[in-house]
């Protein structure tokens, strides 16, 4: 009730009533005929860059548990690898990673018969395993250093007591350790999730046909510029608007204490 | 492959060298424009009035929801279509526009909507009775912003604004899918026409990281230098 009143001030009615008339001469005044012939596509490459979210936030969610236990607990010989790939991975942009591995590793390859004739040679000429490759790193570098903290912030007493009961170390791991990092971790995981979501795009500069691909192609067959720019960013924002209310939700699944 | 780095022609190492300037220079500005930005949005957020307030809130929601590249392009295009029209009202015809203008401009804009935030949680967390001391001196609100809240937030905001920087440095990049001669584009145009995509490809990473490690110790000395007068935590912990 008072979510609704917030949005009923009457300033705020105002410019409300202002963005629909925006939003109304967008609709009337600008090119959309462009849509029919392209809504297929554009279809297919909202769904390529879901696919590619979800399947690279959770392979690199998976590497970056050990990355994050290697930091916070793991011998000095596990501890050095795991942060220097952290601080590569956060100190070079995104794009030059995804373009080393594609260019760098594609020109690599051919150079190796026993690569040329292995079975995975077909997959390895394609575009979208490194993609996949780069996008996974990316994510567990970043996430790497926040499972670290996670690790890190788990009371001691909660462990103890879990040793106290003779629980196995891996049972311990999976049962206290491991759900009480993520718990912590949830807040900055979903803000990482989005930051996952805005990176997407770049693979459209080693030719996966995405949605941003998809726009940039409308505008090179139309030559209409702001049109289909206008359309994906409402597309990214959508997206971005279910991915933070999904993880809200995840969230709110534990009761925090005084709220 | 130490010849193909050299500075000099034969060498794609000047090449580098200067988009790494480049993409300095570009990175260098944004950040300020960015700080600009947000010093005056992060004011309109905690003082302004609720028009203000609620334009704010869009526009730092939009920034930081839309990817970058997107902001860019449609930024891009906003930007020299608006000059256009403007020099061609004031009878000056169409203007170029400089990579390095445009891509301060664009990542200015993004910037401003991150440091927004930074600064205004770094605001909040100065004890209001510091604010209430200098209003009640009747100090007027410019010099107060000057003596004593951006003094009292820097400790505070020094953290988010060395890594927005560390973002802005990294954002550049971006740059290059629009064909400005930064680093990484500089480094394609050498990968592509050598074929070493390796060799140049890794040279750039190293360039980066270098920026990335060099400025991590700057800000943790201007962060030494704004928490100056404070007593350590550390020392107050033992």
């Amino acid at each position: 009730m008072t979510a609704l009143r917030a949005w009923l001030l009457p300033h705020r009615i105002v410019m409300i009533g202002l963005f629909a008339a925006l939003v109304l001469w967008c609709a009337f005044a600008l090119r959309w005929d462009w849509i029919p012939k392209y809504a297929p596509l554009a279809l297919e490459g909202i769904w390529r860059t879901i696919w590619l979210l979800v399947v690279t936030t959770v392979l690199g969610f998976l590497l970056a548990i050990p990355l994050g236990l290697a930091q916070a607990v793991g011998p000095w010989y596990l501890a050095t690898p795991a942060r220097v790939f952290c601080t590569v991975i956060r100190g070079t942009p995104l794009l030059l990673q995804i373009w080393l591995l594609y260019y760098g590793l594609g020109s690599l390859f051919p150079q190796y018969p026993w690569i040329r004739e292995s079975e995975l040679w077909p997959y390895l000429r394609q575009a979208w395993p490194y993609a996949v490759l780069a996008l996974t790193l990316s994510y567990a570098g970043y996430e790497g250093e926040v499972m670290r903290g996670a690790f890190a912030s788990v009371a001691r007493g909660q462990i103890e007591a879990a040793q106290a009961f003779g629980m196995p170390r891996f049972t311990m791991f999976r049962r206290i350790w491991l759900p009480q990092a993520i718990q912590t971790a949830l807040p900055t995981l979903g803000g990482e999730t989005v930051l996952q979501l805005k990176a997407t795009p770049l693979v459209a500069t080693i030719a996966i046909v995405e949605i941003y691909a998809v726009a940039s192609r409308v505008r090179q067959d139309t030559f209409i510029v702001y049109e289909p720019l206008l359309l994906l960013a409402v597309v990214y924002l959508v997206i971005a608007g279910l991915l933070a209310l999904g993880f809200r939700k995840l969230e709110a699944r534990v009761p925090v204490k005084g709220h | 492959m130490i010849e193909l780095l050299s500075l000099s022609p034969p060498g794609w190492g000047g090449n580098l060298l200067r988009g790494l300037l480049h993409s300095l220079e570009i990175a260098f500005g944004a950040f300020g424009f960015g700080l600009l930005i947000g010093l005056g949005g992060a004011c309109g957020k905690l003082y302004g009035g609720p028009v203000l307030r609620d334009l704010l809130a869009v526009y730092t929601t939009v920034v930081r929801a839309v990817p970058e590249l997107v902001l860019i392009l449609i930024l891009y295009y906003v930007g020299t279509d608006l000059l256009n029209k403007a020099s061609e009202a004031m009878g000056y015809g169409r203007v170029e526009i400089s990579g390095v203008a445009a891509g301060i401009w664009v990542l200015g804009i993004v910037q401003g909507a991150y440091a927004t935030e930074v600064l205004r949680g770094a605001i909040k967390a100065v004890p209001s009775g510091q604010m209430e001391a200098a209003r009640a001196y009747g100090m007027p609100p410019f010099l107060m912003l000057r003596r004593v809240t951006i003094p009292a937030m820097m400790p505070f905001a020094i953290p988010g604004l060395a890594n927005l920087w560390l973002i802005a440095t990294k954002d550049t990049a971006l740059l290059a899918v629009v064909g400005f001669n930064e680093l990484t584009q500089e480094t394609r145009q050498a990968a592509s026409s050598t074929r070493a995509y390796f060799t140049f490809f890794l040279a750039a990473g190293a360039l980066y990281l270098m920026v990335t490690l060099l400025s991590g110790s700057v800000f943790a000395r201007i962060e030494a230098w704004a928490r100056r007068g404070q007593p350590s935590l550390r020392k107050a912990a033992t």
